[in-house]
Order: C-alpha cells, then structure tokens, then sequence
C-alpha cells in the first residue's frame, strides 16, 4: 500500500533540539513509531517519552530502527547523514535546510554501495497515510501536516514543500487518496532523485498514478521524462513545475532553484515531460483535478 | 555569492594560479597611480582599465552615459589609465548580463598588458546530474562558453573530481594535453588546473570560471579574467573572508533588507507583490499571477513560521517597491496555523498601513478561524478561497488602483 514508510518501519531522530521534538511528537500522535533520539553527549535522557542514545549504531542495537530523519544544524548534518549511512539505516530523511552543496558530494559518494536511500535533504519528509480520521494511524516522518492527507492510490513526489501540501489538499478534497508522498527536497544535490522514486512508484502494485511537482534548475526533471516514456505504462502521471516567470541567474529561495547558463527552464522540462506523456496540470490551482481527469 | 574579478584573482592565486599583475582603484587618481606602479614594474606602457561590476559580457558592454565607450579598455601610459578610468567610474554599464538597467561602476581593475599568445578557456562547476564537482577546459576561450557549448558541445572537455580521491594530476594532464599544449605551457596548465580544483573545493565555489586563461609567448599560463560565485550555503564556515568580499553596492538595497530578516525575497519588474510560505508555492503564485495577465513585482518567501513581525517585514520589503500596485498574500497553513498567520497579517497590515489592494488567501490547519480574523479586523482585505481565485482578485484590483 506504499513505497519507503509504513507502520513497521522504527524511526530515530537525529538532532534533538526544539524542532526535532516538536516534530517527533506530531509524528507520533499521527501513528508513526518514534523509537530513539541520537545527541551525542545527551545518553540516556528523555526524548518525547523514547531514549535518548549518545550514536547512532547504539540506537540501532537497541531499538532495531531502520529509518532515521534529521533535523541536525546544516554545519553538522552531513555528518549526521554519514553516521547513519555507516550504521547502514535503510532509510534516512534529511530535513535539514542549507547544507552546503560540497559537503552533499561526498555524502552521495558514501551512499554508491552502501545500505541506504536518502531523502532530502531541505525536505518535508515522507508519508504515507493511515485509514484512520484525517488519515491518522498511518506513518509520517518529516514535518507535513498530516491530517490533509487520505490513505488513497496516488503517489506524490516534490521538490517544495508547501506546494506539495497544496497538490495533496487538492487531491484529498476531491476524494483522491495518496498511497505515500515524498519531498525529495529543493536542494542541488539532493540524496534520491524524480526517476528512483518514479521506479519504485512503478512496482508498488497499490500506486495507480503518480503527481511529481518539479521546478526550475537542474535536470531532474528531464532525467525523470525519459523515465516515464519507457515505465509508467498504465500509471498516469501528472506534472507541474513551479517558476515559469522565474528570471534568469536568481536564486529563487531554493538552493536548487536557479536557471543557470541558460539551463533548467520551466519551458524545457514541461516540454520534455509532454512528450513523455505527462499530463501537465494548467495551473497550479489544478493539479488534483487534472490527476482526476484521468482516473 | 558573487565577487569581482580582482577579488576572484586575489583568491585563485593564493592557490598557486598565476594572474597579470593588477591593482583595484575606487577613483580617477588612484587609477592613475595604480598604472604609473604597474609600469614601472613591468617596464612596458600598456595597460587594461577593466569596470568591477558582478556581471559578465563587460568587454562587449556599453556604458549609459558614453555609447562609445565598453566596459573595458586598453590603454598607454599613467595618465591615459587615470582618464579612462574617470570615464568608467560612476556611470553605469550595460551588459548582456545586467539587463536593460546596467550596473553603476564603483571601482575599476588597473592591469598589466600581456602578450597573448592563444586564448583558452577553464572553469569547474558542480555537475547537478553527475553529482561531482567537474572540471572543463576548451581551447576556444574568450567567447561565452555557453555559445560553445550550445554549438560544439564536444569541444569543452571534462573531468569530474571523485571526492574519495580529489583532483588527480592525470586528469589535470588529459585536459591539458586535450587542449593541445606542449613544454612549459602544457606544464604550467597542468599546475593551474590542479590548483583551480583545488581552490574550487577548498573555497566552496558554486562557479569558477577562467575565461580567457591565456598562454604568453614565452609559454607562461595566466588568468586574464577571473569569475567565482560562492554558495552561500557555505556562508557560515567562511564568515570573516566572505563579508570583506561582500559588496552590498551590487545588490538590491530591498534584497539586502529581506536577507536581514532571514526572508528570501527577488525583485522582480511586475507589479503585484506576492507574499507566500515556501518557495515553490511562491514561484508557483506567481506563475498564476502572470497567467491571469498580472506581472509579480516580487518572489517573496515568508518562511515557515509567518508570525506577525515577519509578515509585517514582508510587506514593508514589497511596499519599498513604488511599481507595486496590489499585494496577494497566498499561505498554506500546515504546521503554522492560519490562525495565527491571520493576526499575523491583520496587525502587521495596521502597524505599516498598506495603501494598495490586499488580496488574502489562506487554507490548511484552523483556516476558518483565520478567515474569521480578517473578516473582523476592519482593514480592506479582499478574501479569496483558492490560489485562481486570489490571483484573479489581485489582478483585477491592481489594474482598477
């Protein structure tokens, strides 16, 4: 019923300050299993009623986590993500925003051969809703808002944040239920791109579409076309990309975000991902009802 | 970041790469002075004056106030380099880079000429679809590389730097060898592009770009131009150096102020001021915007928590914008409760007294007690119930204002 996270999956937090508590226990009451905090030099104190353990491969050993999300400053999170990737955590959510884009090339390169995926980071996480009220009893790790959510056959992949609540809220009014949506972040030089998530999309048997809100910069989303000609078959997918009026060589708030030399246009990956077969929604106003269009 | 192109060489030859001799000057005289040094250092009359504005194309460019005159110029002698740089400071350069607009020049590179044999091109960037710093060279140099690559892509040549190793001299060689150098030149390259990828690493660029890298007669290698942007991501590991090489003269004073609150806001030339939690919503509202005949005035990410005195920051930084002639707020509330961000706009929308159409659009977590709020808060707020709706909203009271 979902690709990444589901109710068996055991999740520590890496960085236990404010934001990382008042996440986990959202979390939490949403159905997710929090089962540890890593702080080096905090062992043994409480962390939203779980322990807390000084490194990662001690929480491991007592809690059988298989899932780590960070909220570690961007100065130490790369080396929060390579702890995790040494204790060879299966999955890790980074929500981190600002790492620098070269302490993110080494961190790719541990990840070749190693046990683990990355999400993130600069990302909202990963859900996959439950069949409870407003979704509840489902798995959330990362920092959506839950309750817009509805345990449902759509999977949903995004480089922005809000915008993909936006997609989801439209979705979830309309009756359209999610299967797991994931933020894949809007940095650089992000751990796991459109086409890994799309192919697993494409296995998951209980994922009947699929909505990828892409945006200018980079070429994910061209990579990502060329994907889906020859592996969604019978999967619609719904696209959108977010800065059409954006103007050259800015940073828009994104790392990730920018036309360089040229490069990355709105108009070139909507043109790419047309011709791959993807139904692009008009506006971002429609992107549900464009998804509802084709079912 | 960006930096000039003296700050640019200043950096790149502390590691080893080899620059013309060259002084900046913010005024006619200390062009002057800085020439008459150079002279009588290198024993030869020619000197470049070169404008320092953070945008490429300066070559080619145009001043406002002098048609006649590019953005850099060679000339003979001390007092020719005083009264050219007279002719450059202070007025402003068009490039193809800088938009219609163009860039003031405040201060100007006084540079040695160099006997140039072959122009060459080397630069590193980091590769978003390999995931590795890539270092490339091309023996076309002094033209837009861009051109280049858009014409003979296989012209440009690379090396990805794999971070297990770094930059290894047989890759520095294959490029240098791959531009057809040979003795001294193909040596001194070989130093320069092990000591660019170096410095690319080291000083956490996002871009550096040699361009023209030239080969004298006598076969040495020298970095005529010098282009580095820095990712400001790295901003806090590099605090001390990166703020001397800061030049807020470059920049948007509205963009400056933005930054101090910690908002990411752009300016753009558009009227309606769009205020937006996240940064794809944002680029995604004014899209909207634009596709119901509007222009956006602005991208403006208000960020995560949108509480009262952000939001009323935000909506001084738009209204600093004479052009803007109606503001949509558009915030999907999800862990901010549009409560919150409801009184949030209500007190900050009294405290700066907004005097243009304001056009709210709010939904997520307690979304009816948000409206509810602005209903009751005695200000014109135009309430919209989706992102269409709201754009179409705007659009239309702007054009009535």
């Amino acid at each position: 019923m979902s690709i990444l996270a589901n109710n068996d999956t055991k999740v520590l937090v890496q960085g236990t300050g404010r934001a990382g508590q008042f996440h986990a226990k959202q979390c939490i009451e949403y159905g997710t299993q929090i089962v540890a905090g890593v702080a080096p030099g905090k062992g043994g104190q409480d962390f939203v009623g779980k322990p807390t353990y000084d490194t990662v491969r001690e929480a491991v050993e007592h809690t059988g986590a298989n899932c780590s999300v960070i909220f570690v400053p961007a100065g130490g999170a790369a080396d929060a993500i390579l702890e995790s990737i040494d204790a060879e955590i299966p999955l890790i959510i980074t929500i981190t925003e600002g790492i620098p884009a070269l302490d993110m090339i080494p961190v790719k390169r541990a990840l070749e051969g190693s046990s683990s995926r990355l999400i993130g980071p600069n990302c909202p996480g990963v859900i996959t809703p439950g069949g409870g009220d407003r979704s509840f009893g489902g798995c959330k790790i990362g920092i959506m808002p839950g309750y817009i959510h509805k345990q449902g056959g759509i999977g949903v992949i995004s480089r922005s944040g809000t915008l993909t609540y936006e997609a989801v809220h439209q979705l979830t009014q309309l009756g359209i239920g999610q299967s797991t949506c994931v933020g894949i972040g809007g940095d650089a030089v992000p751990g796991t791109k459109f086409v890994d998530l799309l192919a697993l999309y494409a296995a998951d048997p209980d994922t009947k579409g699929v909505v990828m809100i892409g945006e200018i910069g980079g070429s994910a989303e061209e990579e990502a076309a060329e994907f889906i000609k020859h592996n969604m078959k019978g999967k619609p997918v719904v696209g959108f990309i977010a800065g059409k009026t954006a103007p050259k060589g800015k940073r828009m708030g994104h790392a990730g975000a920018i036309i360089a030399g040229g490069k990355g246009t709105a108009a070139d990956k909507i043109e790419a991902l047309e011709a791959a077969g993807v139904k692009m929604a008009p506006n971002p106003n429609e992107i549900g009802k464009t998804m509802a269009g084709l079912l | 970041m960006k930096i000039h192109e003296y700050q640019a060489k200043a950096l790149l030859s502390q590691y080893g790469v080899v620059v013309p001799k060259h002084v900046p000057a913010f005024t006619a005289d200390e062009a002057k002075a800085a020439a008459a040094k150079l002279i009588a250092e290198t024993g030869t009359e020619v000197v470049v004056v070169k404008s320092q504005i953070h945008a490429g194309g300066r070559g080619k460019g145009r001043f406002k106030e002098d048609a006649e005159l590019g953005g850099v110029k060679v000339v003979k002698g001390a007092d020719a380099a005083g009264a050219m740089a007279g002719r450059m400071l202070g007025n402003t350069l068009v490039t193809i880079q800088t938009g219609e607009a163009g860039k003031k020049v405040n201060r100007v590179l006084v540079e040695q000429g160099v006997d140039i044999d072959r122009e060459l091109y080397v630069g590193a960037l980091v590769d978003r679809a390999r995931e590795r710093v890539c270092v490339m060279a091309c023996a076309e140099g002094g033209v837009e590389i861009e051109e280049v690559a858009a014409r003979s892509p296989e012209k440009i040549l690379k090396e990805w730097i794999d971070p297990a190793t770094g930059f290894c001299g047989y890759q520095a060689r294959r490029l240098a060898h791959g531009l057809g150098l040979e003795g001294n030149a193909f040596k001194n390259a070989t130093r320069l592009l092990l000591s660019l990828g170096k410095a690319f690493v080291e000083l956490d660029c996002s871009i550096c770009e040699i361009n023209p890298l030239v080969v004298t007669k006598s076969g040495d290698v020298m970095a005529l131009d010098a282009k580095i942007n820095l990712d400001d991501n790295a901003e806090d590991r590099h605090k001390a150096t990166w703020s001397e090489l800061h030049d807020a003269s470059e920049e948007e004073p509205t963009e400056l102020e933005a930054k101090s609150y910690n908002l990411s806001y752009v300016k753009l030339d558009g009227t309606i001021g769009c205020m937006v939690n996240g940064a794809g919503l944002a680029m995604a509202t004014m899209d909207i915007i634009k596709q119901f005949g509007g222009e956006p005035a602005n991208f403006l990410d208000v960020g995560g928590s949108a509480d009262a005195k952000r939001v009323a920051a935000a909506f001084k930084i738009i209204l600093a914008d004479d052009a803007v002639k109606g503001i949509f707020v558009n915030i999907f509330g999800g862990i901010v409760f549009c409560d919150r961000v409801a009184q949030g706009v209500v007190d900050a929308a009294k405290e700066v007294g907004i005097t243009v159409p304001l056009v709210v659009r709010l939904e997520g977590t307690n979304v009816e007690a948000g409206r509810k709020i602005l209903a009751e808060s005695g200000l014109t707020i135009t309430t919209a119930s989706d992102m269409a709706d709201g754009a179409k909203k705007i659009v239309e009271l702007a054009a009535k204002a």
